[in-house]
C-alpha cells in the first residue's frame, strides 16, 4: 500500500525573532521567516512550487508569491483551524510532493499577538479575536458565549478540571510541566522567557480560569516560522541534515470543545489516539522508539493529556510521569519541548515545535537529546488535530 | 447587569429555534429524533446517530449533575469581567445530553463535580432566556449529599 512514509523531508527552517512586541506586520514576518527557510534549504524562491497554510493565517498565498517573487504556485491549501492546524501542514504538503503536485512546499505560520503587537482591523488582525466577539452570536458560539465561556483558556479548563476529577491529577502536575520546560527555554536564546520559575512560583501565580493559573498558559508572541518540505530524493542533497517526514495523520472528533462536549468522550478514541495509532502503524514504531516529543501546550495540562494519548503513559498516569522527571531534559525517559515550547519559547501556533524538531534531528538543539532519531511533533490536542514523526 | 448591552445573545435559526423558544417559555427542551428517539444538544438538522432529519423538542426534567467547571478570573470579554471571578459549567442532563451553562443560586454550597442540578431560566431581554442551573435542595439536608 502506498502511504507517506518516508515520501517527504523538511530540509529549511527559517523564523523572525521571538518578541512581545515586533513593530513589524504579520506579513513582514511571514515574508522574513520564508525567505530564511528558503535560504537554509539551499533553494531560491524560483524554486518553490506549494504553500501550505493554517486556514485563520491572514497571509495569503497571493501576497507572499508577489512579495518573495515566487513566479508560480501550483499547490497551494489551508488547513482548517489554527492549533490543529500545525503538523496537518506537513502531511498536506507531503502529500502534494508524494503524487508530484509539487516539488518544493512552503508551510508557515505568521502571528501577531503580544500585547502590545500591531493590529490591523478583521478577525484575524492581530491581538485576541475573542476580543472582537460579537454581540450577536449566529454561530455555535451561542450555546457558550452568552454564558461567559470566551477564552480557549477558559474552554480548556473545563477539560482538564474533568480530567483532575477522574483521575487525581493535580495543578502541582501542570506546575511540573510549566517548570520543566523553563528549564529548557532557559538554554534557548530564541526564548521569550528564560528567567527560571520554581514549583512555587506556579502556584502562587494568579488564576486566569480556575484550575489553570497564569504560569499554565502560553506566552502571546509576535512571530514567525517557517519550514521548506522537499522529496526523499532531492532532499539527499540538502545542505543540512535532512528531518524526513517518517509518518504524518490528521484526526478530527469525537472532543467537539467548542460544541459543548468537553471531555465527554475521553475514555473513547479521542482525536490524538487517532492520529497516534495512525503514525505509529504508519512507521512500525511505538512510543518507546521516541527520543523526544514536541507536544503543542497551549496550556501545561495539554502535555499531559499528549503523553497519555500517544501512549507514553496510561490514562490518568500522565500527572505521576511528569513528577517523575521524566519529561525533563537530558535525563528524562522522553524529554518534551525542548525549546521551552508555547509556554517558555513562544507562541506561534505551535508551529516553532517543528521547527525545534527538526534542530533535533539535525543536532542543534539548545537541549540537545543525544543520538536524537526519531521525534514526535503534534498539532494542538483537541479538535482537529494532527501529528508527524520526524526521523535522521 | 451595567453592561447588559455587550452581553453576547444568541441569533436563534431554523435548526436550533425550538430550544430557545422553549428556554423563553422556561421549558428546558432538547432536540429528539423522531426516527431513533435519540436526545441530542447543540441543536442541528440532523440526527446523528442515524441521520433523520425529522426531529421535535422534548421537554426534559431539568434535572442533571455538574459535569466539569470553572472559575473565571480573568481576562475575558468586557461584559463579563465585572462580574469576574465567575463560573462556566458544563452539566450533564438526566437524560444523557451536556450544557454549557452557569450555576447560580448557590450561595456559599463549594461547587463541586458531581453536584445535582436543576434547570432555572434567567430572562436576558424580551425574547431571549439563558437556561441556568441550581442546586437540587438536599432531601435530607446533610451536606454530604452535595459531594459527588
Amino acid at each position: 500500500m502506498t502511504t507517506l512514509r518516508d515520501r517527504a523531508a523538511i530540509i529549511g527552517i527559517g523564523q523572525t525573532a521571538f518578541s512581545k512586541q515586533s513593530g513589524i506586520t504579520e506579513h513582514r514576518a511571514a515574508c522574513e521567516a520564508i525567505r530564511a527557510a528558503i535560504d537554509d534549504a539551499g533553494l531560491a524562491p524560483k524554486d518553490i512550487d506549494g504553500f501550505v497554510r493554517y486556514d485563520i493565517e491572514s497571509n495569503t498565498e497571493l501576497a507572499l508569491i508577489y512579495s518573495l517573487g515566487i513566479p508560480h504556485l501550483r499547490f497551494f491549501a489551508g488547513v482548517t483551524s489554527g492549533g490543529g492546524a500545525v503538523c496537518g501542514t506537513l502531511v498536506l504538503a507531503a502529500m502534494a510532493i508524494a503524487t508530484g503536485q509539487a516539488r518544493n512546499v512552503v508551510c508557515f505560520r505568521a502571528r501577531n499577538r503580544g500585547k502590545r503587537s500591531i493590529s490591523t482591523p478583521g478577525k484575524f488582525g492581530g491581538g485576541r479575536p475573542w476580543e472582537r466577539q460579537p454581540q450577536q452570536v449566529a454561530d455555535f458560539y451561542q450555546y457558550h458565549t452568552p454564558f461567559g465561556l470566551i477564552t480557549p483558556a477558559q474552554e480548556m479548563a473545563l477539560i482538564y478540571h474533568r480530567h483532575m476529577h477522574e483521575y487525581g491529577t493535580t495543578t502541582e502536575h501542570f506546575g511540573q510541566v510549566a517548570v520543566a520546560q523553563r528549564t529548557h527555554a532557559e538554554r534557548n536564546p530564541n526564548a521569550v522567557m528564560r528567567q527560571p520559575i520554581t514549583l512555587s512560583d506556579h502556584q502562587s501565580s494568579r488564576w486566569i480560569a480556575e484550575p489553570l493559573r497564569m504560569l499554565d498558559c502560553c506566552l502571546e508572541t509576535d512571530g514567525a516560522c517557517a519550514v521548506v518540505v522537499t522529496s526523499r530524493e532531492r532532499a539527499r542533497d540538502a545542505q543540512h541534515t535532512p528531518a524526513y517526514i517518517l509518518a504524518g495523520a490528521q484526526a478530527e472528533g469525537p472532543i467537539h470543545i467548542q460544541l459543548s462536549d468537553y471531555f465527554t468522550h475521553r475514555n473513547e478514541e479521542t482525536g490524538g489516539r487517532s492520529v497516534a495509532k495512525q503514525i505509529y502503524e504508519m512507521a512500525e514504531v511505538s512510543p518507546r522508539d521516541i527520543n523526544a516529543a514536541m507536544f503543542y501546550d497551549h496550556f501545561s495540562p495539554a502535555v499531559l493529556t499528549s503523553l497519555e494519548d500517544y501512549g507514553f503513559c496510561k490514562p490518568g498516569e500522565s500527572g505521576p510521569f511528569v513528577a517523575a522527571g521524566n519529561i525533563q531534559w537530558p535525563h528524562g525517559r522522553l524529554p518534551v519541548n525542548t525549546h521551552g515550547g508555547s509556554l517558555s519559547e513562544a507562541f506561534i501556533h505551535g508551529f516553532n515545535h517543528i521547527l525545534e524538531g527538526v534542530r533535533q534531528i539535525r543536532g542543534t538543539s539548545t537541549c540537545q537529546v543525544e543520538n536524537a532519531e526519531l521525534v514526535l511533533v503534534t498539532s494542538s490536542n483537541t479538535d482537529p488535530t494532527g501529528a508527524v514523526l520526524l526521523r535522521r | 447587569m451595567s453592561q447588559k448591552s455587550e452581553t453576547p445573545v444568541p441569533v436563534p435559526n431554523f435548526d436550533n429555534a425550538g430550544f430557545w423558544e422553549g428556554c423563553r417559555n422556561h421549558e428546558l427542551r432538547i432536540q429528539r429524533c423522531c426516527a431513533c428517539s435519540a436526545l441530542r444538544h447543540h441543536p442541528r438538522p440532523l440526527c446523528p446517530a442515524c441521520n433523520s432529519s425529522d426531529y421535535d423538542w422534548h421537554k426534559v426534567s431539568g434535572r442533571g449533575t455538574l459535569y466539569t467547571f470553572t472559575i473565571v478570573h480573568g481576562p475575558t470579554l468586557a461584559a463579563f469581567a465585572a462580574h469576574a471571578p465567575y463560573n462556566v459549567a458544563v452539566v450533564q442532563l438526566d437524560e444523557g445530553p451536556y450544557l454549557v451553562t452557569n450555576i447560580v443560586e448557590y450561595n456559599g454550597t463549594p461547587l463541586r463535580i458531581g453536584l445535582p442540578v436543576e434547570v432555572v431560566f434567567n430572562d436576558v431581554d424580551a425574547t431571549i432566556s439563558l437556561p441556568k442551573f441550581r442546586p437540587v435542595k438536599p432531601m435530607s439536608g446533610s451536606a454530604a449529599t452535595l459531594k459527588d
